[in-house]
């Protein structure tokens, strides 16, 4: 599936706020676009983005079609143990890509 | 840039977002809180050259601890075809009530940032920004 771009920091000190970036490529289809034919180019967008650490849930984000291709987004978490911070992306037909990054806890 | 049929489009059903449209998106994800202006911080820069890709960064001021922190943050915008952007969900595992992404804009336009409090309280920050090369409506260039 596409391609998943992701920068975790390998290791972090316990309770300290670390930023997570992350890129996927997709074309992010608005819908409202009109192709050569003349006819509306299918919307075919990500809408949903949900970022796990260790199971727990700790960031999700809801994509319109306003989100420029490519969707890039960076935020934060605290890095509270050893483990597998996951990212998955779930696109409109409801496929869903995953990717984990592994975190080292001091 | 568009085309007679993409402006007929337009014109003959309601596909741009108003301000009027902003405000029940804006309802349908916040309900009836009130919305306060401070607290939050919508970075746009304020001339785009272009629309399809424009770096947008919302901080909000916020302990981030159990009892005080950020539910949700909403962007959205005035004259896109659909008035909303991103919404995202976060909490105190955050840390920091901070995100950034890459956004459309067709047109120039108002862009409002909305953050949801623990508490209830919604807070907001808006942004004026003036596309040059305008998103979303252009015709496909392949």
């Amino acid at each position: 599936m596409a391609r998943a771009l992701i920068h975790v920091p390998p290791s972090a000190k316990r309770g300290e706020v670390i930023e997570i970036k992350t890129l996927i490529s997709h074309v992010m289809e608005t819908g409202y676009r009109i192709g050569v034919t003349g006819q509306p180019i299918p919307r075919d967008i990500i809408e949903d983005f949900v970022c796990t650490y260790n199971g727990e849930e700790v960031f999700r984000a809801k994509l319109y079609p306003a989100i420029a291709a490519n969707p890039f987004i960076s935020f934060f978490t605290i890095a509270t143990e050893r483990g597998t911070i996951a990212f998955s992306w779930t696109d409109q037909h409801g496929a869903t890509q995953v990717q984990t990054a592994a975190i080292t806890v001091e | 840039m568009a085309g007679g049929g993409v402006f007929l489009r337009i014109a003959t059903r309601p596909a741009l977002a108003t301000p009027e449209t902003m405000q029940e998106a804006v309802r349908t994800a916040i309900g009836e809180a009130t919305v306060k202006k401070g607290r939050v911080k919508l970075d746009l820069p304020p001339i785009v050259e272009n629309g399809n890709s424009v770096p947008c960064t919302v901080a909000v001021e916020s302990p981030m601890t159990a009892t005080d922190h950020v539910k949700a943050i909403h962007i959205f915008n005035e004259k896109n075809p659909q008035p909303n952007v991103i919404s995202i969900k976060l909490g105190p595992r955050a840390g920091r009530a901070a995100f950034t992404t890459r956004i459309r804009l067709a047109d120039s336009q108002t862009v409002t940032a909305i953050a949801e409090m623990s508490d209830g309280s919604c807070w907001s920050d808006d942004v004026d920004v003036i596309v040059t090369l305008a998103a979303c409506l252009e015709e496909s260039l392949h």
